[in-house]
């Protein structure tokens, strides 16, 4: 016990600790921009991501994977804060947290088998285009200096790391863009002109809503989408660490280390949070493994919001806009562009409207949950066309056999009664399923079908070789071997 | 339960476990089995603090990880082979008849051992391992783990090899070590070699009896046994006891007790393990 306590703590103290400080300097532009999409003060969102960094340090499944304010939980509040207020937000957030919880504990995580590649690829394109689309009120009806120092931002992001790779470009990005603003008295929006940020450590306070039915009848819905939502990405999330890391993680306690971290973000004021796919490759990227590095990320987080406060507020949104388009473009899965022409169609319609319903809907759960069903319809289609039906006339002309191999079940019910030739005349007909396997009801009742149509043209009717499994479901369910068939069948 | 299995790890002890494994597989006419795990340890990756990711960064990140580790494995994977097969080689010219085979496994050295526990009919392993090397007189991180989980008899060895030729049973009169005395008896492991019994505790009519049926019952198996009956500290008597008679093998049921109790009392298991200068066949 003290071994793993040891190696998930402390196995690699000098990466995760520095680690820890790249991850915190990223958070601050994330965590802020994710509180002007919900339109909540940036204090908000720094509270939040400092907490659930801190607690998922502790209670996660997934060492070393970072969770904070994320815009896909941002997008889903925008309306509950226009209409109803932060109380209520704060309030959402614990209902959400409480979710997420029971979800880990009725094992929901293992429904993540569902959800195919194409809708995670999808999810993820999704996720940076909201990023993006996020940026975009930033970037409209603004001077001409907010697009310059955007640019100029990006070419530091991304040109920076060929001089030294031992800085965090995006925080040079923004040290060099706040003093330039400064120097220049330039005009132009900064952080502080966003609203509050914090001045103290967090405190504990508990949302003024009404303990009513109706509160509830408001919040439900916005927190069931915020726990799905918020699952959906840490898992997905969870499930990149592990690969990056070659290790493994624990998924459903990570379902219900989610639900902790929000419960405790929003016990101090901050909004729902959850795994961030950008910042926890930052975190593997620059050598953060454990959980000290995850831990690390949200106290220097806390640490520098607190003390270097004033110098936040004079962070020009020009600066932030391109860490964040950083992000989206990070984020963004491109080889999934050139995918497209290589992969099946049917994938690419998979991912294409998850990406699309998330567009158009701003909530990631109903995208995943559009690509699960075309995936699952695709799916469902594809294995109905593994079947065939083969016949042979006996010598005699009196006895036909059918020999079926494939999987017969809703999908593929009426093909299979379509294979037959009612109108021939024979005495007999033999059915050989030694191939095929009957899954559900439809299917048991098409063989039903089947039957009853060949007796009642006079033909007598065989069927062999059912395997164990469709066996067992031809028996419960079939009419054809009973008594009285055939005003069973024509009762209906 | 069939046959002996000798974990390596290339550290300073490997080659008393291979000279202890070869004497247990001849004396048991049992196959002997090299183990090697090849554990995941951390390795330092360059750090790149530049904090930053763009066009397809997760996947360049991805495939960079994959690379070093593929590196890192590869050589691990053939110095583990280089060493398996001294390991054969050097049971081979002690004289092993009976067909000695390796294995190589990555994970857990705990998880990998209590997959083959059906397979195990002795187990050999060093008191320390690789890491111990450098950290003095302690116990190795996986030894205690090892003995706690598995229920095969476990030969924790010192780092030097010297042919058993008189043993001792550590003897408390417990479920566990008349057991132990009974496979002792039945076991081809310690045929022909004097056995010294040894009860520490008050000289009272019930040890005796205990200790008599000891001793009654190696006899009638062959055995020349001494059963002695001594007061004292556990670990300090045995270990008197041990130079005393020149004894070269201690058997002693192993931690019996839970690990509250250890960490509050202390374990004789543990002191033992620590203190003594020759090999331990620990039952459980």
């Amino acid at each position: 016990m003290i071994n793993s306590f040891r190696q998930n703590w402390f196995s690699n103290l000098r990466g995760d600790l520095l680690a820890g400080m790249v991850v915190a300097l990223a958070l601050i532009p994330e965590a802020i921009a994710f509180s002007i999409i919900a339109g909540v003060d940036p204090k908000v969102g720094l509270y939040a991501s400092f907490c659930i960094a801190v607690v998922t340090a502790f209670v996660g499944g997934r060492p070393g994977m970072i969770s904070a304010a994320t815009a896909a939980m941002a997008v889903l509040m925008v309306t509950l804060v226009k209409e109803h207020g932060l109380e209520y937000l704060l309030a959402a957030t614990l209902l959400t947290g409480v979710l997420q919880i029971a979800m880990g504990y009725l094992k929901m995580g293992s429904l993540m088998r569902f959800v195919s590649r194409s809708v995670v690829t999808g999810f993820v394109n999704a996720l940076a285009i909201l990023i993006f689309m996020a940026q975009l009120p930033e970037l409209t009806n603004v001077t001409w200096h907010v697009y310059a120092m955007t640019a100029a931002g990006l070419a530091i992001i991304y040109g920076f790391p060929y001089v030294t790779r031992a800085i965090p470009s995006p925080l040079v990005t923004i040290v060099v863009l706040t003093g330039l603003a400064m120097f220049l008295n330039l005009d132009i929006r900064t952080v502080g002109d966003m609203g509050e940020l914090p001045d103290t450590l967090p405190v504990f306070l508990w949302p003024e809503v009404p303990l009513n039915f109706e509160t509830l009848a408001i919040i439900f819905p916005y927190s069931v989408s915020l726990a799905v939502v918020g699952l959906l990405e840490s898992l997905m999330t969870a499930t990149i660490v592990d690969d990056l890391t070659d290790t493994t993680s624990d998924k459903n306690r990570e379902c219900k280390g989610q639900g902790v971290a929000n419960i405790a973000s929003g016990m101090i004021g901050g909004m729902a949070g959850c795994a961030m796919i950008g910042q926890s490759v930052i975190n593997v990227k620059s050598g953060g493994r454990t959980r000290l590095s995850t831990l690390a990320a949200g106290v220097f987080l806390l640490l520098l919001i607190v003390f270097l406060g004033e110098w936040v507020a004079q962070i020009p949104m020009a600066a932030l806009v391109a860490v964040m388009i950083m992000v989206s473009i990070g984020t963004f899965s491109w080889g999934s562009l050139a995918n497209l022409k290589k992969h099946p169609v049917s994938t690419s319609v998979v991912m294409l409207a998850t990406v699309v319903v998330v567009v158009a809907t701003h909530n990631l759960a109903i995208g995943v949950f559009v690509g699960v069903l075309l995936a699952a319809m695709f799916f469902a289609n594809k294995v109905a066309q593994y079947k065939y039906v083969s016949s042979t006339l006996s010598e005699d002309g009196t006895t036909r056999t059918y020999r079926v191999v494939g999987q017969v079940f809703f999908a593929s019910a009426d093909k299979f009664v379509d294979f037959f030739d009612f109108k021939e005349a024979v005495d007999k007909v033999t059915i050989d399923l030694c191939q095929a396997h009957f899954w559900d009801i439809t299917s048991v009742s098409a063989l039903d079908k089947v039957v009853l149509k060949f007796r009642r043209e006079g033909t007598a009717v065989e069927v062999i070789g059912l395997n164990e499994a469709s066996a067992t479901i031809v028996d419960r369910f079939a009419l054809h071997d009973k008594p009285g068939a055939v005003d069973n069948l024509m009762g209906h | 339960m069939t046959h002996v299995i000798a974990c390596i790890d290339g550290s300073r002890i490997t080659s008393a476990v291979c000279d202890y494994a070869a004497w247990a597989s001849r004396r048991l006419e049992a196959p002997l089995n090299f183990l090697h795990v090849l554990g995941r340890s951390e390795y330092p990756v360059p750090a790149d603090l530049s904090g930053n990711i763009g066009l397809g960064s997760r996947e360049a990140l991805l495939q960079e990880l994959a690379e070093l580790d593929e590196k890192r494995s590869r050589l691990a994977l053939e110095q583990g082979r280089l060493m398996l097969d001294a390991a054969k080689a050097r049971a081979m010219a002690n004289g092993v008849a009976s067909p000695i085979t390796s294995r190589q496994r990555h994970g857990e050295l705990v998880d990998t051992l209590l997959e083959l526990e059906s397979d195990i009919r002795l187990l050999v392993m060093g008191r320390q391992g690789e890491q111990g090397d450098t950290a003095g007189e302690h116990i190795g991180s996986h030894l205690e783990n090892v003995v706690r989980t598995l229920h095969r008899p476990i030969l924790v060895i010192p780092t030097d090899y010297t042919e058993p030729q008189r043993i001792l049973i550590a003897f408390d009169g417990s479920a566990t070590i008349r057991k132990a005395v009974e496979m002792v008896a039945a076991s081809p492991l310690f045929r022909g070699l004097p056995c010294h019994v040894v009860m520490v505790g008050a000289d009272k009519a019930d040890a005796r009896e205990q200790l008599d049926w000891a001793r009654t019952t190696l006899e009638k198996a062959g055995f020349e046994v001494a059963a002695r009956m001594r007061s004292g500290q556990v670990e300090e008597v045995l270990c008197g006891y041990r130079t005393e008679h020149d004894i070269d093998l201690i058997v002693m049921g192993a931690y019996g007790h839970s690990k509250i109790r250890e960490f509050l009392v202390g374990s004789t298991t543990t002191k033992l393990i620590l203190q003594s200068k020759i090999p331990l066949l620990l039952l459980r």
